[in-house]
């Protein structure tokens, strides 16, 4: 043996000192190529169990919905349920529309309107939260940003929606006024169908 | 599980750890410098891929359930949905069904290495009853598992499987229709089915690591069966057979992927594609391929209590097989005689598998009545007689022996191990 | 004394060895004679010939155009009795299967009519389908089906590609192991499609079953022929033959069955490759590692 043998049983130690005698540099390749195409195949392999909880393909493809508004009054609102959530469609009053528009967007706690039919970065302005050209129909997916619970309509400080859980306000367009929420309620995407029909999604 | 561990922790961490829960010890002491026979071959590493296939079943199986639905009117199209819908669920699905078959393969290729190497001697008696243990906790999770898709062949499994039961005398019916919760199998067996199947694979891995304890007193048996003598007949776990059972592992996977991937439905039945039907008997009742030796034997007896008991009997007996085994030497490379009967004996097996996939008429009745006289031969009259008549070949002093020839182990037994020669 | 003894095992080991033989023998005549009794031609009569799917293989991929035909077969011909209840619209438009357009998913979906409802009158109502939508049963309930059909419920298409084949037989299924034979499924199907004869000399076929010598569960089907040549225009030039139609429905079957088989293969070829190099590397690993050590 080329070192003092040590004096426990270590196997390893030793033919590591054989090791770095004898042509270390390809055993040592071989040894890390072995290692790291094993890491690649473990990473490879563990990606199917990632992304099994991913939604399904029934689940992305879930039907949009289509609602019939033609019997809501102004001031009334009705619920539907699209991908699992409650979709609010409220026919609102003038005054609840005057009410909105007379909110300054540097009054809003958060000034982007969240609207899946516009752009990103679009302002939060009644016009841009309300349907395009008929702003009395206010679609908005009914969750709080806060938590996830369900705001009540027609009520709160501002006759829009009250959150019970935590205390979130919002005006008549659904945008947050006062409390924990940090975002206005989402819009979805919609369209109507006809004056009296809308699809969801 | 080797006797005081050499581990020195590297920093203090490991250190203030390793003084409250000595856990890096225990690893080291049990796969790093553990001491395994030098000469053991690659049927050695099939105790590695099980414990990989085991880890495997479970991920596999935890992830299937997190969108399965244990109901009759759900759980086939829930199947299907994985199938289809799941990401990467078909790829679960067929890893975890073929998984079954290639953990079966795994356990018979161990089972038998035992056999003909006689590992089951003393002293790993213990070892090999819990091997055993292991084996019967294997079949009620397999076929608990194959129930659950709810297909005919599930359906109709579990009806078969659980009138076995029927058969005992007095009490049977009242236990056939305990194990079903109801008057048929139907949704409450499914209920507890897959509650079981879920609980099972984790008794499983408890009995396994009894297993590996009581592997660890004795350390392995060897090819020769002759015991350890020296340090010299070892080599440590790490690197030695990590690298080798991972070769082996590797080269499984191979096989088992081929299966997933190019072959998925072979080891299934078309049957079991079709949805439950609880008025319609398929025409050819088939269980798992692993089941087949044990069903050939139960349909061998033609009398129900008899079929049963023969079953049972045909594990039953492997559980005794240390104390039916007389001969004093362990591997059967020293036993010229006891090599050949093995080697009947795995054809025998195969045999009566292959028995158990044909229908029950004509002569292959009358083949399986003779395999199943002879299996019980084997274990009964031959293993107990040979040790008694049989003239073993001369055994090597020592393991190092074997491997260097005699007269060299003295001078140098491998370099690496030269040192151990104080 | 030790002589005594063995010679003693021995006789007991012949004795014991010539009762079971005699008890085989008891049993001999009674199974024989049962077999006589419960002996049963082989179905399907005429074992299904082996055809050359694209899909077979270890490069095997499904081809869109006869998945497209074979969809037309199912839509023209097998749904107006076959239910395909595991099938949605959207999957027509999936990769790795007929591959349809979004806007032609959407076209095809809308030739079917499918029950939605409540509405808020609580009323069920029919409604053109969407790709979301599972494929409509032609039948409210099995019940309805088998009281249309003789008694006999067509059986639900969705996993008919994997739920029918022909049992290999020794030694062809080992040697499935290696070429990978898993195409029993449409085979089978396009036997019987194809196995429609007239009854042979003195075989009588019971009312309202069709001699099929492609069937798997005896002479004769409840299903009556379905094709015939000429029955189902093609767009796109293939022959409009009987043959031709069993074909690509059984292709589009297999597809219904196996809706990810080209991922499958694909996904399989490159862990196959990776396993095979990462082995290599190990067995050298391990040979360098045991260089030094006898063993």
């Amino acid at each position: 043996m080329t070192t003092a043998a040590p004096a426990s049983e270590d196997y390893e130690g030793i033919i590591l000192a054989e090791n770095a005698t004898a042509e270390p540099t390809r055993r040592d390749f071989l040894y890390i190529a072995t290692g790291a195409v094993g890491a690649v195949g473990v990473a490879a392999a563990v990606w199917p169990f990632i992304n099994q909880m991913n939604p399904d393909a029934s689940a992305l493809a879930l039907a949009s919905t289509e609602v019939d508004i033609g019997a809501l009054q102004p001031g009334d609102s009705l619920t539907v349920k699209w991908r699992g959530k409650p979709v609010v469609v409220r026919n609102r009053t003038q005054k609840e529309i005057d009410d909105a528009k007379a909110a300054s967007l540097s009054d809003l706690k958060d000034p982007v309107a969240r609207n899946a039919n516009l752009q990103l970065d679009a302002p939060a302005t009644d016009a841009n939260r309300a349907a395009a050209g008929k702003e009395n129909w206010f679609v908005m997916v009914n969750v709080c940003t806060h938590l996830g619970c369900i705001p009540l309509g027609q009520s709160g400080e501002y006759n829009g929606w009250f959150c019970p859980c935590h205390g979130s306000v919002y005006d008549t367009a659904g945008r947050i006024r006062s409390g924990p929420a940090p975002e206005n309620m989402a819009v979805p995407v919609y369209s109507f169908l006809s004056d009296t029909k809308i699809k969801i999604g | 599980m080797s006797g005081p561990s050499s581990y020195q922790p590297q920093n203090a961490f490991l250190k203030w750890f390793e003084a409250r829960l000595p856990i890096g010890g225990l690893i080291h002491s049990s796969f790093i410098v553990f001491p395994n026979p030098r000469n053991l071959n690659y049927w050695w590493t099939f105790g590695g891929i099980l414990a990989f296939m085991l880890v495997a079943q479970i991920v596999t199986g935890v992830v299937l359930v997190m969108h399965y639905t244990p109901h009759t009117s759900l759980a086939f199209s829930s199947v299907e949905g994985i199938m289809r819908d799941v990401n990467y669920g078909w790829l679960l699905r067929y890893l975890h069904a073929n998984g079954a078959s290639m953990f079966f393969i795994a356990v018979y290729v161990h089972i038998f290495r035992g056999l003909y190497y006689g590992s089951y001697k003393a002293p790993r008696e213990v070892l090999w009853i819990l091997g055993m243990i292991i084996f019967l906790l294997m079949m009620a999770t397999g076929f608990m598992g194959y129930v659950l898709p709810w297909g005919q062949m599930s359906f109709w499994g579990a009806t078969v499987i659980t009138n076995l039961f029927s058969a005992i005398p007095i009490v049977g019916e009242t236990i056939v229709t305990w194990l079903w919760g109801g008057f048929s199998v139907d949704n409450p067996t499914l209920n507890r089915f897959f509650s079981l199947h879920y609980l099972l694979p984790f008794m499983i891995a408890g009995v396994v690591v009894l297993h590996i304890w009581a592997l660890h007193i004795p350390g392995s048996n060897n090819p020769t069966g002759v015991s350890v003598k020296s340090s010299q007949d070892t080599l440590p776990f790490h690197p030695y057979f990590t690298v080798k059972d991972a070769l082996g592992l590797v080269v499984f996977l191979i096989v088992y992927m081929w299966f997933v991937f190019y072959l998925p439905n072979f080891m299934g039945h078309p049957d079991n594609y079709t949805p439950a039907n609880p008025l319609v008997t398929p025409a050819h009742i088939v269980p798992e391929w692993y089941f087949l030796p044990f069903y050939a034997i139960l349909r061998s007896i033609p009398d129900k209590l008899g079929g049963v008991i023969a079953m049972f009997g045909a594990i039953a007996v492997l559980f005794v097989v240390p104390w039916l085994d007389t001969s004093k030497v362990r591997s059967a490379n020293f036993r010229p005689l006891y090599r050949q009967f093995f080697w009947i004996l795995v054809i025998v097996s195969i045999g009566l598998g292959y028995l158990g996939s044909r229908p029950a008429e004509g002569g292959y009745v009358i083949a399986s009545r003779i395999l199943t006289v002879y299996y019980f031969f084997h274990f009964l009259v031959i293993l107990p007689l040979l040790g008694l008549f049989e003239k073993p070949k001369p055994l090597p002093a020592s393991i190092t022996e074997s491997v260097l020839g005699k007269g060299a182990a003295n001078v140098t037994a491998g370099a690496p191990a030269a040192p151990q020669s104080k | 004394m030790m002589k005594t003894l063995s010679e003693k095992i021995a006789r007991f080991g012949l004795a014991l060895s010539l009762s079971v033989a005699s008890a085989t023998l008891v049993a001999g005549p009674v199974s024989a004679a049962e077999e006589a009794v419960h002996e049963t031609p082989h179905y399907p009569l005429v074992h299904p010939t082996q055809e050359p799917w694209s899909f077979a293989g270890v490069f095997g991929k499904f081809d869109t155009a006869q998945l497209q035909r074979g969809y037309q077969v199912y839509k023209e011909v097998c749904s107006a009795c076959h239910s395909m209840n595991l099938m949605s619209f959207r999957n027509l438009g999936q990769p790795g299967g007929p591959h349809f357009s979004e806007a032609q998913v959407k076209a095809l979906a809308a030739t079917f009519q499918v029950q939605d409802g409540p509405n808020d009158a609580g009323d069920m109502f029919e409604r053109p389908a969407r790709p979301s939508d599972r494929f409509p049963s032609p039948f409210p309930n099995p019940e309805a089906a088998a009281a249309s059909n003789n008694g006999k419920a067509p059986p639900d298409l969705s996993l008919m590609g994997k739920a029918r084949a022909v049992e290999r037989g020794f030694p062809w299924f080992v040697l499935d192991i290696f070429t990978q034979y898993q195409e029993g499924g449409p085979d089978y199907i396009h036997g019987l499609l194809t196995g429609y004869r007239e009854p042979p000399e003195g075989v009588t076929v019971g009312p309202g079953l069709h001699y099929n010598v492609g069937f798997g569960s005896g002479p004769a089907i409840a299903m009556a022929p379905p094709l015939s040549d000429g029955q189902i225009t093609y767009a796109d030039g293939t022959p409009e033959t009987v043959d031709q139609y069993s074909r690509d429905v059984a292709a589009f079957l297999m597809w219904t069955a196996e809706p990810h088989l080209d991922a499958r293969k694909r996904i399989g070829f490159q862990v196959i490759i990776f396993l095979i190099i990462f082995a290599g590397l190990l067995y050298f690993a391990k040979k360098k590692i045991w260089a030094k050590v006898a063993h």
